[in-house]
């Protein structure tokens, strides 16, 4: 299982997304100008402020070159997991549906807090049981979750009482409609270790590295 | 004759600048030598005071004079840290200024070679019933926040205090913590004639002219609004690049040196490398990029446009040094090189516009002696009353509602505490913040100084500061092994502020030299006044100390019902200067008791130990409001309560709302506290459970239940909707 973290100028969870996937495999990171995937099995879009987020979030890291090669793996299939930051420049490809706005309180909020598994039948969440909680801590200013008109594929809810940023429905993290892209507002990469706050977050890696291998 | 004046240079010290010319400075010249000579970067009314603190031990790797200083935390691993001010600009713009205090030192710590892992801050304003201080809280917090969380470095801990007297003058304090190889700190003096000098990073603009003269080295008067262009604006995406890049070119050892520009620019990073490496330097102002075409030469070397960094690379490895800077999209632009005159040139093309010995510029600012005198009269008025209330739970209920008391949680939340994954104590979670390091063990880190207790006694209350500090380690299972300051003082030229700075420097000395902790590094901030006074004298202490095992790190919350709970230590505590008579509005008491610094040493070595065996429950030190105070929070939490017995008590007030230095709650089994109970003076007086906090002393009977408790301590979500 080779995961492959793309690396931004500005993104500043990169190497935390890199040693969490060693936990369960080989994990290397993709510079954002080369378009050479490595081979890599799942592909992770961190956390941070790619670029400087100075537009709006993740509006500018979707063209990069090494996100050309990313849309390409994730059309043939293959299991992209965006995160935070991640998930924001998913969204704005337009690979994952919906939208992220700034939280309600419009400050940042770095906080743990308690998530709900709402569909544990894809590739990111395998390993874990429907309506089992994971305690995984956010920490960003732009996570409110807005589905389209439509409505989302939801995997992972904030429990009651959790949301931390206004998120309709209290989405946490919504997959697309081939089940292979996901993207979560809550850094499951900062949740891998209980003498860091939690082990929760590993679930996630695991379910992806057990996906892989089947 | 006058613009020396405007720049802030005196007569005399005009007059001496002439004399080691040889003639009259040009304005280039003079540009440079007003900013080197200013209080801010030539401490000059500081640095005989300073030479009193203890430097020098034996995890020392670097000392006082470089960037940052640096301590060994053994499996050849160094720690860098240093806490530096960003007062003035962030009273003039709170978010620009804040940030902008981060960003700066960041890069004083990534200059010695050491990524950055932590930042902690040390904020003080005025009463949060004032709406100019909410505004600078809001805006500062926000600030801070940008910088930090969008670089990657945790914002881990910190501290914030409101007095009326920071109204017109708040102090924003920022430390930061990094970690290296050992062999792979640099310093930064220039060497090697031949070598070229590389500016690194963002273009050069007209933003913060003078802000180390006009803006840190004087006092805040009516007119600051137009002191605006003097404060910086921060890009956190230029210096998350400059970050990485600069250690990657360290890690191939591609520098000679490096150096941050900080206050008064390329002046004072190139004549500093130049002091430091007894070398010369030309610099050529046409070859650096700007964001203004038509700057003057005096514009271009004196500008504090932000995330720069200097460097001296030898000839054959500039190649290699600009293609890895291309890489990570960071500027790299040859702009002059070493020489073996000791005079730093400054060319334009090939006009030399100025032309200075080294030594005289960096190393020969006069230095003043202080004209200390004792205050005839109280130099602070006593702080506004709010009422408390008449029964002893009402107290408990106003203190730890208190601005200074109450839960910090609506501030630290906007930081990003744990990326990096190190972070093992969060904020709220232990006395110091913990952090796991690569290949074992962890270093934990505080920052901490209370101004109203050095304005009552400047040289105890700066005592109890590193005191403080230490016990915040010893909570958390750590032993400290250095020590930054950051003095924030008025303007020293006044005979009673001479005095506060003079004995709270005495007491640092005094308490460093006690615990066996040296000064390895920090930064003086003065001429803190308004219009209306100056600030309460206010040392911050930041300390960094190691702990083995961070499985053991200590906790400050009660963890398991049934669980004995004891007073520990040479705990003495008095009403007079604390939190209570604050509240009270009761004026500063003109001294503070004094404490027995090695017994209190030894305490605290007790509850390190006890910690790092794992013999206790919780840890957490008697701090601000006393005994009731440190209980509750360790109530809160741990999400559980208790029930404590303090016996008899001719004064219980004292007793339970008193402060001093030396105490800790602790709690674990009867057992565990018997045997620490061994090295330390030591009352068990409660146990842990319940859903309150029941309280009996003398015939006192009270009983809190732990929402009220929270509600209490959560009285500044308010301020942030």
């Amino acid at each position: 299982m080779k995961f492959g973290v793309v690396r931004f100028p500005g993104s500043c969870d990169e190497v935390d997304a890199q040693l969490a996937a060693t936990r369960v495999g080989e994990a290397v990171l993709l510079w954002h100008g080369d378009r050479d995937l490595q081979g890599v099995d799942a592909v992770i879009v961190p956390g941070g402020f790619s670029y400087g987020d100075y537009l709006r979030a993740g509006a500018i890291a979707r063209f990069s070159p090494v996100m050309e090669s990313v849309f390409e793996f994730a059309r043939e299939g293959g299991p992209v997991l965006g995160i935070c930051n991640g998930f924001q420049v998913l969204c704005e490809a337009g690979l994952l549906p919906g939208a992220l706005l700034p939280n309600v309180g419009l400050r940042f909020v770095c906080r743990q807090v308690d998530l709900e598994v709402v569909d544990p039948d894809t590739p990111f969440t395998r390993a874990c049981a429907r309506g089992e909680r994971l305690s995984i801590p956010v920490k960003h200013t732009t996570g409110r979750y807005h589905p389209p008109p439509e409505g989302a594929d939801v995997v992972l809810r904030y429990a009651p009482g959790h949301n931390p940023n206004g998120s309709e429905q209290d989405i946490a993290a919504v997959r697309n409609e081939a089940g292979n892209v996901f993207g979560l507002m809550p850094h499951p990469e900062h949740a891998v270790d209980r003498l860091t706050g939690s082990a929760d977050g590993l679930r996630l890696f695991e379910s992806l590295a057990v996906a892989v291998a089947a | 004759m006058s613009r020396h004046r405007e720049l802030g240079l005196t007569d005399t010290e005009y007059e001496l600048i002439c004399e080691k010319l040889d003639r009259e400075p040009n304005a280039v010249e003079l540009a440079m030598f007003s900013l080197l000579w200013s209080e801010h970067c030539a401490y000059k009314h500081s640095r005989k005071l300073l030479r009193r603190l203890p430097t020098e031990g034996p995890n020392v790797v670097m000392g006082p004079g470089e960037n940052a200083g640096a301590v060994d935390v053994g499996g050849g691993r160094a720690v860098a840290f240093k806490v530096e001010s960003h007062n003035h600009p962030s009273a003039v713009e709170p978010f620009q200024g804040a940030a902008t205090g981060v960003g700066g030192i960041l890069r004083d710590v990534f200059a010695v070679g050491a990524r950055p892992i932590a930042v902690l801050d040390s904020l003080r304003f005025g009463e949060p019933t004032s709406e100019r201080s909410l505004y600078l809280l809001d805006r500062a917090v926000a600030g801070i926040g940008h910088y930090g969380n969008s670089i990657g470095v945790p914002t881990v801990g910190g501290e914030v205090y409101f007095e009326g007297p920071y109204e017109q003058n708040c102090l924003i304090n920022a430390m930061c913590v990094g970690l290296a190889p050992r062999e792979r700190l640099i310093r930064s003096a220039a060497a090697g004639p031949g070598n070229v000098l590389v500016l690194l990073g963002a273009a050069t603009g007209r933003d913060g002219i003078g802000g180390a003269s006009v803006l840190a080295s004087a006092e805040l008067d009516e007119a600051d609004e137009s002191k605006r262009p003097s404060v910086q604006i921060g890009d956190p995406f230029e210096e998350s690049r400059l970050v990485e890049c600069c250690l990657e070119l360290l890690e191939d050892d591609l520098l000679v040196s490096l150096q941050d520009l900080g206050a008064a620019g390329l002046t004072s990073s190139a004549g500093e490398m130049a002091s430091k490496g007894g070398v010369g330097l030309d610099v050529d102002v046409a070859r650096v990029p700007l964001r203004e075409a038509d700057m003057e030469p005096f514009e271009v070397m004196v500008s504090e446009s932000q995330e720069r960094m200097l460097c001296v690379v030898a000839p054959e490895r500039l190649d290699a040094v600009l293609e890895r800077c291309a890489r990570w999209e960071v500027r790299a632009t040859a702009i002059g090189e070493v020489t073996g005159s000791q005079r730093l040139r400054v060319l334009d093309g090939p006009e030399v516009v100025g032309d200075v010995p080294v030594a005289a510029l960096v190393d020969e600012c006069p230095l003043y002696d202080l004209a200390p005198a004792a205050p005839a009269v109280p130099l602070y008025p006593a702080p506004t009353a709010t009422p408390t209330g008449d029964a002893p739970l009402d107290a408990l209920l106003a203190l730890l509602a208190s601005p200074n008391l109450s839960s910090r949680r609506p501030l630290f939340e906007q930081y990003d505490s744990i990326v990096q994954s190190r972070t093992v104590r969060r904020p709220e979670q232990a006395d110091a913040a913990v952090l796991a390091l690569e290949g074992g063990g962890a270093i934990a880190v505080s920052i901490d100084g209370s101004g109203r207790r050095v304005a009552c006694d400047p040289r105890t209350g700066a005592m109890e500061a590193v005191f403080e500090c230490a016990a915040n380690l010893a909570c958390a299972g750590a032993e400290p092994l250095g020590l930054t300051n950051c003095l924030n003082f008025g303007n020293p030229e006044k005979p009673h502020i001479a005095w506060q700075l003079e004995r709270a420097v005495d007491g640092l000395a005094e308490a460093c030299r006690a615990l066996d902790v040296p000064v390895v590094g920090g930064n003086v901030s003065l001429y803190n006044e308004g219009t209306e006074g100056p600030i309460y004298p206010t040392p911050v202490v930041g300390m960094v100390g190691v702990l083995p095992d961070p499985e053991r790190a200590g906790r400050l919350g009660f963890a398991r019902e049934g669980d004995a709970i004891a007073i520990a230590g040479e705990f003495h505590p008095a009403l007079p200067g604390g939190e209570l008579a604050k509240l009270r509005g009761e004026p500063l008491p003109d001294t503070l008791p004094g404490f027995d610094a090695a017994k209190v040493r030894a305490a605290q070595g007790a509850i390190r130990d006890a910690v790092r065996a794992g013999e206790l429950s919780s840890a957490h030190d008697i701090a601000e409001g006393g005994l009731l105070v440190a209980v509750s929070e360790s109530c809160l939490a741990g999400g559980v309560g208790a029930a404590l017995d303090l016996g008899p008590s001719d004064d219980p007030w004292t007793h339970v709302y008193g402060e001093g230095a030396g105490g800790f709650v602790v709690s674990g089994p009867r057992a565990a506290l018997d045997r620490l109970a061994e090295g330390v003076p030591l009352h068990v007086f409660g146990t842990v459970g319940g859903e309150g906090l029941e309280v009996a002393i003398g015939d006192w009977r009270f009983t809190a239940s732990l929402s009220e408790l929270r509600e209490a301590h959560s009285a500044l979500v308010a301020l942030f909707p």
